[in-house]
């Protein structure tokens, strides 16, 4: 019973890391885009874009650790697991 | 593997109070930021050295993120802003020294910071608008709102927290399971991305820091200045 359990919660890790990335990996690679487009059309606004993209990125990045930490909790502080 | 991100183990014991290794390192860049701080303001001087040249530049840049940000002057808030900042950029970059692992990669080192700024966001919130003022706050924009704004008080604050958290520890991570993997010099560009995401990370912190006393400060203040303009 023990070892289904944790056989379901490794399952469970591995699923809320990937498809947790989804979200954030389609987020970030439209900022990217959009970052991209605004150097190529005011490059002067480089350093304030990037600037504004690091930031932004790292924000939308969170939420693909929220997932992971999810995911350690359940590998490793799992209530159900002795 | 098998050492939990999520546990820490107890070097020795003060009386009852366990102390790990991220308070060892929480204390030593204590000191060292002190001690640096001391040693430079010691001999201020007109004509700056370049340490002193270096820190004025530092003050400065800090002084301008907290006018740019929270629209305020940055007198009264400097302190505790830069402090924060300067305090987590170093604790994440601390991990570049073999042996010793970045504090803030432990969850109690960042609910320590996220209380601090729960805590300064209610004190500066109550100073600026007295504690009725700071209680009307949580009116706006009506009363159904009250339960979401106390609510949003505490979100925010944890997410904050796991948001440090999560970030630095992945990268520990990271480069614990990249080590075991392959050899020695492998892990060195994760450890480079570690860097970059160490300083932003800091710099995030540090600006929704800013972000949510200014909203506090700024709630009374909008109303002010937007209600004459109002059709």
């Amino acid at each position: 019973m023990d070892n289904a359990i944790q056989l379901i919660s490794i399952f469970a890790a591995a699923m809320a890391v990937s498809f947790g990335a989804v979200g954030p990996a389609l987020g970030e690679g439209r900022a990217v885009a959009s970052a991209m487009d605004a150097i190529a059309r005011q490059p002067d606004s480089a350093g304030t874009v990037s600037r504004t993209l690091f930031v932004g990125l790292a924000m939308i990045e969170t939420m693909a650790i929220y997932a992971l930490v999810i995911a350690l909790l359940v590998l490793f502080a799992n209530p159900f697991v002795k | 593997m098998n050492h939990s991100p999520l546990q820490t183990t107890a070097l020795f014991h003060i009386g009852p109070v366990a102390i790990t290794e991220p308070v060892i390192v929480t204390w030593a860049i204590m000191a060292f930021l002190t001690l640096f701080a001391i040693a430079v303001t010691r001999r201020l001087s007109l004509i700056p050295s370049k340490a002193q040249t270096i820190l004025e530049l530092f003050v400065g840049a800090i002084g301008s993120q907290i006018r740019d940000t929270m629209q305020v002057e940055p007198g009264p808030y400097r302190a505790l802003i830069g402090t924060v900042f300067i305090f987590i950029l170093i604790a994440n970059w601390s991990s570049l020294i073999p042996g010793i692992e970045a504090p803030t990669a432990h969850l109690e080192t960042d609910a320590a910071f996220g209380a601090i700024v729960f805590g300064s966001t209610i004190f500066y919130g109550v100073r600026a608008l007295g504690l009725s003022g700071y209680l009307a706050t949580f009116t706006k924009p009506t009363w159904v709102m009250i339960p979401l704004n106390i609510a949003e008080q505490f979100t925010r604050t944890f997410s904050l927290i796991i948001r440090l958290f999560g970030n630095v520890m992945s990268g520990v991570f990271i480069g614990a399971i990249v080590l075991s993997l392959a050899g020695l010099f492998v892990p060195i560009p994760f450890m480079a991305l570690d860097l970059l995401t160490g300083a932003i990370q800091a710099y995030i912190f540090t600006v929704l820091a800013m972000v949510y006393i200014g909203a506090a400060l700024a709630e009374g203040r909008q109303e002010s200045l937007t209600t004459p303009n109002r059709k």
